[in-house]
């Protein structure tokens, strides 16, 4: 029994199929208890005042957008490498969900940023890197949608994430060098394990982090089946029309 | 209800923006999934009825 | 692979493509920037390290389509692919020859442009030096999007949307030498960052752009 036997498309179905009501009742349960909890039920912040609520949306939704595109690299080396179909239909599956966190981090971001720092947008390294990840999510996309021929669009894509993961990483650092920001450090450093926000604040936030991860999964296996049933059905239709 | 204080407009504008883009995506994908599902299922019984036809 | 150089080159030049092309588009952008901007001397002078290094891009962009696209729609490609000469060279070459047709002549009337654009004077050397060790970086990952776009119907679209974003570091660190320049500060760190970003992208790219044109060539 081995990891590898789930890359069996009917495998992967019958696995996938048993998991995603599990994981959508447990994201929409973390979700709307992180959610709620953190909208009703925390203090303001003295400084911050009832701005910090956007925390709950915005530090998932950014860890998100960053984790997707390391899900994404993974399946596309898993792909490059041991040709699992499912591997790179995970990737392609994932691509719009990573753009979608990207974009609700930046746009909360730019609500958060208009009154505590009187501007909607700065050209901040943090923020920058966000904006370039976006467009990393657009071209793959594009991409994925450009190529006709579905294996050939796997393995394009594949490299492309491959070469926009190094890209996007000097482009990180680059606009570190080339702009200080007005953003704050992380609030959740897990390197050092200490964290720079109170319990009040952190409990419901982990519960929503939790809960965004958990959704992704979700999304991404019900994005995952249909793409592979997109794919049978796409291989159907042309072997009826070899047989006709 | 619970009081935001002056920047009750911010905090409520990036709970809806973010909640309906979240839930766009989700509404999108499970639209996708059964119109797929339909259609697959269609195909294969289209085929089925095909191959019983012809034995 | 010396042939295959100076095929290209030949190629470029009497199609006249991108040798001339590339160039007129940089002077036509560094033309309508004071239009956009106003004619103020300070202004243009503050934002000339900026204007200069995105119009090299920019003008870097349009002739990426051509270094695979009409050897690709002849043939000339998959006879390449299969020759004796590894495709990770041949990339290289045809990179170096985008660079020699594209790059190059940017560099050159880059100090001219500046002129028009009322760039500090101190900066010109700084100017010079940035594109010539940054522009062969532009070269090798443009010819990355065009060997992942090649075959594709809407490649020249798709090629600006993958590349830009991967243009971004060089950008950065190329407007940052001249900027510094001109403000009299030390220039010679952003430098060595974009000369290492040339060094690693040219040691790398001929290797995804190759990776990126047998799964195109398989597939078409």
């Amino acid at each position: 029994m081995s990891l590898w036997e789930y890359a069996n498309p009917r495998k992967f179905m019958a696995l996938s199929g048993k998991l995603l009501p599990w994981t959508a009742v447990g994201a929409a349960l973390l979700c709307c208890v992180g959610l709620i909890w953190g909208f009703f039920f925390t203090p303001d912040d003295f400084r911050m005042g009832s701005t910090v609520k956007i925390i709950y949306i915005h530090v998932p939704s950014a860890m998100m957008a960053i984790n997707v595109w390391v899900m994404m690299l993974v399946t596309s080396l898993i792909w490059l490498i041991r040709r699992h179909h499912v591997s790179a239909l995970a990737a392609k599956a994932a691509a719009p969900i990573g753009m979608v966190m990207t974009l609700v981090a930046l746009a909360t971001g730019a609500i958060w940023g208009n009154p505590m720092w009187g501007t909607y947008w700065a050209w901040d390294p943090r923020l920058t890197s966000f904006l370039i990840l976006f467009l990393f999510y657009l071209g793959y996309m594009a991409l994925w949608e450009a190529v006709e021929d579905k294996d050939t669009a796997a393995d394009l894509t594949s490299v492309m994430c491959l070469v926009g993961s190094v890209f996007a990483l000097l482009s990180r650092y680059a606009t570190r060098f080339w702009n200080q920001g007005l953003h704050q450090g992380t609030s959740v450093p897990v390197a050092t394990g200490e964290r720079t926000v109170d319990d009040v604040f952190f409990i419901p936030l982990a519960i929503s982090m939790v809960g965004f991860a958990v959704l992704f999964v979700a999304l991404v296996l019900l994005r995952t089946r249909t793409e592979v049933r997109a794919r049978r059905l796409a291989v159907l239709n042309a072997r009826e029309r070899m047989s006709a | 209800m619970i009081d935001l204080g002056k920047y009750a407009a911010d905090v409520v504008l990036a709970y809806c923006i973010s909640l309906g883009l979240i839930l766009g995506l989700i509404g999108l994908s499970i639209y996708r999934a059964k119109r797929m599902k339909a259609d697959l299922a269609a195909a294969e019984a289209r085929i089925e009825a095909r191959q019983n036809n012809g034995t | 692979m010396k042939a295959l150089l100076l095929r290209d080159l030949r190629l470029a030049i009497r199609a006249g493509g991108g040798f001339g092309l590339g160039l007129a588009f940089f002077l036509i952008l560094a033309t309508l920037i004071p239009f956009g901007v106003g004619p103020q001397p300070d202004v243009l002078a503050s934002i000339a390290p900026g204007v200069l290094w995105v119009g090299a891009l920019l003008s870097c962009l349009l002739s990426l389509e051509r270094i695979f696209a009409l050897d690709f729609e002849d043939g000339a490609l998959d006879l390449m692919a299969s020759s004796p000469l590894p495709l990770e060279g041949i990339v290289a070459v045809k990179s170096l020859a985008h660079w020699l047709t594209t790059g190059l002549p940017l560099v050159v009337a880059a100090p001219l442009l500046g002129l028009m654009l009322n760039l500090p004077s101190q900066s010109y050397g700084w100017l010079l030096m940035s594109l010539l060790i940054g522009t062969p970086a532009l070269s090798v990952i443009g010819a990355f999007g065009a060997a992942i776009t090649v075959g594709l119907k809407r490649g020249g679209l798709l090629i600006s949307l993958l590349v830009l974003p991967l243009y971004v570091p060089t950008l950065i660190f190329g407007a940052d030498v001249v900027r510094r320049a001109g403000q009299g500060l030390d220039a010679s760190v952003p430098a060595f960052m974009l000369a290492g970003l040339t060094l690693g992208a040219v040691a790398i790219m001929p290797f995804a752009s190759a990776a990126a044109l047998r799964a195109g060539l398989k597939g078409s």
